[in-house]
Formats: structure tokens, sequence, C-alpha cells
């Protein structure tokens, strides 16, 4: 904190950001979208409408916050 | 170098995930068990199926840390999509800097992904639905959402052509007139979803989805806001520092 006063005139950067390109983008949205889907799948639906695991025990567990943000429960 | 840019922005975007379900789920029990117990304590009265059984989760278990679970795995979930969002989106729809798109790209997904669908498909308590028609019920839901993004996104393709000639603010309005219009209709064509008990409260009904709006408001607010900081720091150093300088200075 204290060395950086020493910086000059703080102009703000406002030349127009380089787009990633897609292909360094591709895949982690193919792999991390993935597992984030099938989290969202066990948070949204899992043991309502289709069942990967038996019981209900997902279902009941999460069963407030599943209400709460809007997914169709029972 | 660009592949680790991509990874650094996603795991911000989880962090950012986490912090804004924290934030939503003070906001949900605080806000949102209210009106849960008062349609759990009407399914009781009415006693049928569930009533009866053994509780495989306690109620104070699932309104503390089943809660909890849910909030902050929804969170880091879709705070990770929406970070590969705003990896696609940063550089792509105009000259705005990282905290504007991460804002602009929270807005987007808040009114895309919830705001639009719930105006068809609402969210709704216990003893609201009948378990018979899950299944209808969860394709309609995410059907709706689907068509929800895939309108915006042609919305926003549309307002890209016609930006050079109609100008940005035409271009914008015409856009977002196309989507309110093509979204009316997908609503108006759609069968209804909703399966009120006769007797079920009308204010607890009414609470119970304003909750549910707050607690997607809180989150979608609080990750677009976190996002664009964390992201500034990553992509503009220097920006991000010259201006932290200036508030200590």
């Amino acid at each position: 904190m204290a060395q950086s006063t020493a910086a000059p005139n703080p102009t703000p950067v406002t030349q127009a950001i380089t787009p990633l390109p897609l292909r360094s983008v591709a895949p982690w949205a193919v792999f991390v979208g993935i597992l984030m889907l099938v989290l969202l799948y066990f948070v949204g639906a899992e043991q309502g409408a289709v069942s990967a695991l038996s019981g209900e025990g997902v279902h009941e567990w999460v069963h407030d916050a599943r209400h709460l943000l809007g997914f169709p429960c029972h | 170098m660009n592949s680790t840019v991509v990874r650094a922005l996603l795991v911000r975007g989880m962090l950012a995930g986490l912090g804004a379900g924290t934030a939503a789920l003070i906001f949900a029990y605080l806000v949102g068990e209210g009106p849960v117990d008062a349609a759990i304590a009407f399914e009781s009265a009415g006693a049928h199926h569930e009533a009866g059984g053994e509780e495989l989760v306690s109620r104070s278990v699932q309104s503390t840390a089943g809660l909890a679970t849910g909030m902050l795995v929804f969170g880091v979930a879709v705070g990770g999509i929406a970070a590969l969002a705003f990896c696609f989106a940063l550089g792509r729809i105009g000259r705005f800097g990282p905290r504007a798109t991460a804002a602009l790209t929270a807005l987007a997904a808040f009114l895309t992904v919830y705001l639009v669908p719930m105006l068809k498909y609402p969210a709704s308590p216990p003893a609201v639905g009948n378990p018979d028609t899950i299944g209808d019920r969860t394709v309609l839901f995410f059907l709706m959402i689907a068509l929800s993004v895939l309108l915006a996104t042609l919305a926003v393709l549309l307002g890209r052509r016609l930006a050079p000639s109609w100008g940005n603010w035409n271009a914008s309005v015409a856009a977002g007139g196309a989507f309110v219009a093509a979204v009316t209709l997908a609503m108006v064509v759609l069968p209804s979803g909703d399966n009120v008990p006769r007797g079920f409260p009308a204010t607890d009904l009414w609470e119970f989805r304003l909750a549910s709006i707050g607690i997607q408001a809180v989150l979608w607010t609080v990750f677009g806001l976190l996002l664009g900081y964390l992201a500034e720091r990553v992509l503009e150093p220097r920006a991000a520092e010259s201006r932290a300088s200036a508030l200590t200075a």
C-alpha cells in the first residue's frame, strides 16, 4: 500500500479489451461446464422427476434450497 | 498463455459464486424459511401423502445444513458456468471493461435463467404442485430456461447485426423488443404449470415467491460485483492497482 502511493497519476486503461480466443475457452467450457451441470442436477433435479440414486436422501437434504431457488420439487 | 487466463477467471468465478451463494444463504435463511415453514404447516394440516411418513431429514437440518449445501453448491456451479460466459463475452459485446462485462453477464444470467422463466413457471413452496405431474413440470421448467437463453442469444445477435446501420440505441431497442415479443409468444403457447391446492394462503404463496426472487437477485448481484472485482485484477492489474491506491491515498 505504502509503495504504491508513489505511482504516477492513475490513468485508467481505456483501450478495448482483446477477446479471449475461443480455442482457449472451449476446453474449459466442455470439461468444467459439464461438471458444473452435474452439480446443478444434484441440487435441482435428482430424485425429483428422475433418479440416478435410489431413495429420497439427496432430495430431502437439499429440499429447502431446491424450493427457494425455483426448481420444481415434488 | 490464454488458457491460464481462462483458468484464472474460472477459479475466480467459482470463488465469486461461493461468496454469492453465502449471501443468498443468509437471505434465504432470514427471509425464505418462514414461508417454507408456513407451507409445510398447511401441508401437515391437510395431512396427505408426506406428512404421515417417517422424516428422512429433519426440518431443523433441512433449514440449516441442507439449505446451506444447496445454496453454496448452486452458487459455485452457476459461478463456474457464468465465468465461462464472461470469458466468451469479454471484448465481444462492445467496449466494456472487465467490471462492466461481469455486471452485464450477471444481469443477463439473472434475467434469462431465472426471472423470465419464473414468470411462466414460478417457484412453488411445499404443498403446491401435484407429485404426479413432477415429470411434466420439470421438463417444462427446463424447456422454458433453454428457450429464454436461446431467444436472448438470438436477440443479441440481431442487435449486433442491426447496430452498424441503425445505431447502438435503436438496434438495442429493436433487439429487446424482439426478445420480449418472442418470449411472450412462447409463454402463451406453453401449457400452464400452476397447481395451487384449494385453500392455500395467497399471502404465503406471494411471500414465498418474493423471497425466491430476492434470493436470486442477491446471488446474481453479489456474483457480478465480486467477479468484476476479481477479474479486473487478473486482466488489468494496473487499472485495479491505481484504483486501489486512489482509495487508500
